[in-house]
């Protein structure tokens, strides 16, 4: 690990300020996925701001009737929030789906929607990667791709996000709040969060220099059944090959997202809108444009397939 | 726990005096080159911590993680290094009585916690009711990952307990049973190369029942 210097963080906007002005600077609060790649040197931060201490890790309902969810709750926390469990099941079930308990008790809702990508090529410092080195090229493309993305990639990087939380948070779609340097504060839909790589692999989210997430506001309760289905190569603690994420209506109407296939939560408003018709009536407009590799393209039907798994246990 | 200050000469002893000769010559020279290579010296910093009930005021490189302090200038070497990403869950511990790795954890980000590691559950001489049962019923080989898994173990139990919901958890309005399938998904964040697993759970449910 390379060394930095540390500062505790006096307010939010004292933080942003801090990162904006120091190069090389970066926040950290659970720091579960940032420790782990600066050991591997992948991160390499001069300064680090703790911003664990600045009290943004309350779950308060809002004036639309909706939570608002500190940037720092962990995901325990959050997961296990009676107003959650009831009203947003898909949220709780999307947290308790993903990592360990060790490190969900750690890790928190602003982090987990940053979490860097478990693509073994940009893990790999030997490798070729436009994201962890821009221009450097891409060693996945041809490689080993199994786990990697079908739809959203680029000729540059074909990186899955690897998280579970956001795929809940992208189909109830979550605000996320965030103060910049200046103490100005903005709100950030959760679909235009996450960024496609295109040509530019490395801009992973749609946050400026020194802009740091404060909270997720969740809308008021959309009812239904909430169901998130988790297929992965092991039972527990192991990222998703796909998940699907999905609230369906008495009347069968609905909505769904997957995880594990894009390099962002995945959801298309015109598959949510066939989702009375099955799932292969959905898939058709949710995959459209897919771009497997030959290592990957079982995830296509697997999509479908899940997706037709999660529809059957809620009209049971 | 009972070897500190043992004038025999144990295995853990052998290996813990490996590990400081090693740092010794190892760690500097490691400095030194990544402080050439990235223009930036090791920086100290002051973090003050209550570890299994006392007070410990350290001054440590930034770089030092929770796991480190613990074993290299506590000497608290009964939590274990095993994959040192969060991967295998040997380095468990609790902070505030939340289980976490310690080893993606910095120190310096710990001023004020307290910290519980298996040295504070219980003593040679007065086990933990989970440290007994883990030796009643055989849940462990070589013992690397037994103090994470015991950390773990009675954080499960207390977690069930306060309604934290769990992957395999069917009711997620309803109280969480303790059950076989709600301990083994909780626990996957531990590794046991030796595939006690069968046993741990036996540990488990023991200690779960004795105290329901």
């Amino acid at each position: 690990m390379k060394p930095f210097t540390y500062e505790r963080a006096s307010s939010p906007a004292a933080a942003a300020a801090a990162v904006a002005r120091t190069p090389g600077a970066k926040f950290i609060a659970g720091g579960t996925n940032l420790l782990d790649l600066m050991k591997l040197e992948i991160e390499t931060p001069t300064h680090l701001i703790d911003v664990q201490e600045l009290k943004l890790d309350k779950i308060e309902p809002t004036q639309d009737g909706g939570l608002r969810v500190g940037a720092f709750v962990s995901n325990t926390a959050l997961a296990s929030d009676a107003r959650v469990r009831r009203d947003y099941g898909v949220l709780s079930r999307a947290i308790v789906a993903g990592a360990s308990g060790q490190l969900r008790n750690k890790a928190t809702t602003a982090g987990n929607l940053l979490q860097r990508t478990r693509c073994p090529y940009f893990y790999d410092t030997n490798q070729a990667c436009n994201k962890r080195k821009p221009g450097s090229g891409c060693a996945a493309l041809g490689g080993y791709s199994r786990q990697l993305g079908i739809i959203g990639t680029s000729d540059a990087c074909i990186a899955t996000y690897p998280g579970d939380m956001a795929v809940a948070m992208r189909l109830l779609d979550a605000q996320i709040e965030t103060i910049n340097p200046t103490g100005q504060s903005r709100t950030i839909p959760i679909a235009d969060f996450h960024k496609l790589p295109g040509t530019t692999p490395h801009v992973e989210n749609a946050l400026q220099r020194g802009e740091l997430i404060t909270a997720v506001t969740l809308p008021k309760p959309l009812g239904g059944t909430h169901t998130y289905r988790k297929v992965r190569d092991r039972a527990s603690y192991a990222y998703a090959l796909v998940s699907v994420a999905a609230i369906v209506q008495p009347d069968g109407s609905g909505r769904v997202a997957i995880g594990g296939i894009a390099p962002r939560p995945w959801r298309v408003d015109a598959a949510d809108a066939q989702l009375r018709n099955g799932s292969k009536a959905v898939v058709a407009p949710l995959l459209a444009g897919a771009r497997p590799t030959e290592d990957n393209a079982f995830k296509v039907p697997l999509v479908e397939r899940t997706l037709a798994a999660v529809l059957a246990e809620t009209r049971a | 726990m009972k070897d500190s200050g043992s004038p025999e000469i144990s295995r853990r002893g052998i290996l813990a005096g490996g590990a400081a000769a090693v740092a010794a010559t190892h760690v500097p020279l490691a400095d030194a080159q990544t402080a050439t290579r990235s223009g930036l010296k090791p920086t100290l910093a002051k973090v003050e911590m209550t570890v299994n009930g006392k007070r410990e005021a350290m001054e440590l490189d930034t770089r030092t993680t929770l796991l480190d302090a613990l074993r290299e200038h506590l000497h608290l070497i009964g939590t274990k290094k095993g994959c040192d990403h969060g991967q295998c869950g040997a380095c468990t511990v609790m902070v505030d009585g939340k289980r976490i790795n310690s080893c993606l954890s910095l120190a310096v980000m710990h001023q004020g916690d307290k910290i519980t590691t298996i040295e504070g559950l219980g003593t040679p001489d007065k086990l933990h009711p989970m440290q007994a049962a883990f030796i009643k019923h055989d849940g462990y080989q070589c013992g690397y990952c037994t103090p994470g898994q015991i950390c773990s173990a009675v954080a499960v139990i207390e977690e069930i307990r306060a309604g934290v919901p769990s992957h395999v958890t069917g009711d997620l309005n309803a109280k969480t049973p303790i059950s076989n399938a709600e301990m083994r998904e909780r626990m996957s964040g531990n590794i046991c190369r030796c595939g006690a697993y069968s046993n741990i759970l036996e540990a488990m449910t023991e200690v779960a029942e004795t105290r329901a």
